[in-house]
């Protein structure tokens, strides 16, 4: 994921490069450490990227789309912040970091959890699948293609999530109709409104799956 | 938030034996990662108890049930059994929550949700609950989700479950493991109201583990539904909601058991509604008698005063889709 977007930049210079320099250089000396975006930052531009440090560092292995990672992490590493920040599967987005939003939605075993709510150390020996581990190879997952087919997003920040939660939903007890669909997708927010278009996109999915 | 040591458990000897008053069981985590977070709750020890072989839902020998403490609640609501013969239960916990949330949270942890009273969620706001003796900012502040019954001068906080709130009506017993053996407490013994202690908000001891939750089996023919009002159609909270259970026989009922939630600083069961409500006819009137004397104790405040009507609606309008299924 991430040298795609590396190769996507002709200056060789990405969003998340250029952000990352400018919390180094810029913001890191002025504002409170705890910032999100200074945490980004400083997890960017470390040659060892969001090992994070203090006495409690223990070793943890995930396993995230079918791979073992096996990681250093403080017990207090959430499972969204190991997958974004030492896994670099970006895809999982922090919205809210408290389980309101449903932007950090991935699937633990099969089923839709938000990762903001879960520490890292928890899901030794499970299975975690990230929207990065959606799509067979090449081949969308069916989800993604109803969800490019209907426009069911504006900015995309919240499409991830509500991607991973509308591929647990084809497994999950949902009624046919559209309602029911919100009621199924209402732990996923979109601030820009995309609603009418994610729910015909899941409805699509459902018929296909 | 605040670091901490952790240890997974893979029973629940070992569960119990590492606990204790500075030590925090996690299942799902969704309300105590939330609260670490806001530095509102800060453990020095997370015992992780999602090992624990208490996910199972079965039946007991008195046609009740026996739910393991970390059945989660999606599993819960979609368990056959439940749907059919306990669904006030089922429509509780649906309407709590989202999908991924349910998913996570388990029977014992939905008991022991913490209020979502803002004042409480803000380090930087006086609350006896989180920092006993400094204050209530929500008495002053802006209370409109707050509790219009069991408040007491010190904490106006109401209890978020939906799940409880149905169990209360269920008459559900909670079973707990602790350093002196176990124990089983009615629901309706288990939480306690604020008083002068709003940070003490169950019996639960340091160290203490809910290992399940029973529920009696209901009389033939018992009807039970759960109507939740809030500000949003699904994803939010209660403003009020009515857990009701009757028997309708010939025209009248019997039975009869009602729980409120969003109006309580713990799960209301309303005995006198139920006795109000017991032998009377199924009709409108009586179940505007029952509402009125469930909220004849209510307390108001500046900016809630509309809960007590709404209450009252709720449980009329619960009744009413109870009894006409009936």
């Amino acid at each position: 994921m991430k040298k795609k977007e590396d190769a996507l930049d002709t200056d060789g210079l990405t969003r998340r490069s250029f952000l990352s320099k400018l919390g180094a250089t810029g913001i890191a000396a002025t504002a409170a450490p705890l910032l999100a975006g200074v945490v980004d930052a400083q997890v960017e531009t470390s040659p060892s990227p969001a090992k994070p440090t203090g006495a409690h560092v223990v070793p943890v292995t995930l396993r995230v789309n079918g791979q073992e990672h096996r990681l250093q992490l403080e017990p207090r590493v959430t499972l969204l912040d190991a997958l974004r920040e030492n896994l670099h599967l970006f895809g999982t987005k922090k919205g809210c970091d408290h389980g309101q939003c449903g932007a950090c939605t991935v699937h633990v075993n099969g089923r839709r959890v938000n990762s903001c709510l879960s520490f890292a150390i928890m899901h030794e020996g499970d299975e975690v699948t990230t929207i990065e581990g959606l799509s067979n190879g090449e081949e969308l997952h069916p989800v993604q293609a109803a969800f490019l087919e209907h426009d069911g997003f504006q900015c995309g920040y919240c499409t991830s999530g509500q991607m991973m939660s509308a591929a647990a939903l084809l497994k999950e007890p949902c009624g046919e109709d559209d309602d029911s669909v919100r009621e199924c997708m209402s732990g996923n927010i979109c601030r820009c409104g995309a609603y009418p278009n994610i729910v015909a996109a899941v409805q699509q999915a459902r018929k296909r799956a | 938030m605040q670091t901490f040591h952790y240890k997974k458990s893979t029973n629940v000897e070992g569960a119990v034996a590492s606990g204790g008053p500075h030590a925090s069981f996690i299942a799902g985590g969704t309300t105590l990662v939330d609260l670490m977070k806001l530095n509102v709750m800060r453990p020095a020890m997370l015992v992780d108890i999602n090992a624990l072989p208490l996910d199972k839902i079965e039946r007991t020998p008195d046609g009740g049930l026996r739910i393991g403490a970390m059945v989660r609640n999606s599993d819960l609501a979609h368990d056959a059994t439940v749907e059919k013969e306990f669904p006030v239960l089922s429509q509780a916990l649906l309407s709590g929550a989202s999908p991924q949330l349910r998913n996570m949270a388990t029977t014992g942890g939905n008991l022991l949700q913490r209020t979502r009273c803002y004042y409480f969620r803000d380090t930087a706001y006086a609350c006896n609950k989180r920092a006993p003796g400094s204050g209530c900012a929500a008495m002053d502040g802006y209370n409109r989700i707050h509790a219009i019954l069991g408040t007491s001068e010190h904490c106006i906080a109401t209890h978020p479950s939906d799940m409880a709130v149905a169990m209360m009506a269920l008459e559900a017993v909670v079973h707990i493991r602790g350093a002196k053996g176990e124990r089983a407490v009615p629901l309706n013994e288990f939480y306690r109201l604020p008083g002068n202690t709003p940070q003490i908000e169950n019996v639960l001891e340091p160290g203490d583990l809910i290992t399940h939750v029973t529920i009696p089996a209901l009389p033939e023919g018992a009807r039970s539904h759960y109507l939740k009002r809030r500000d949003r159609a699904s994803y939010e909270f209660a403003l009020a909601s009515a857990a009701v259970i009757t028997q309708v026989q010939g025209r009248n009922l019997q039975h009869v058991r009602v729980a409120l939630g969003g109006v309580g600083t713990m799960p209301w069961r309303s005995k006198e509604a139920e006795q109000a409500l017991d032998g009377k006819p199924a009709n409108e009137e009586s179940f505007r008698e029952a509402a009125e004397v469930a909220l004849r104790g209510a307390k108001p405040l500046h900016d809630n005063a509309f809960k007590v009507e709404l209450a009252k609606r709720t449980l009329v309008r619960a009744l009413k889709v109870a009894t006409q299924a009936a």
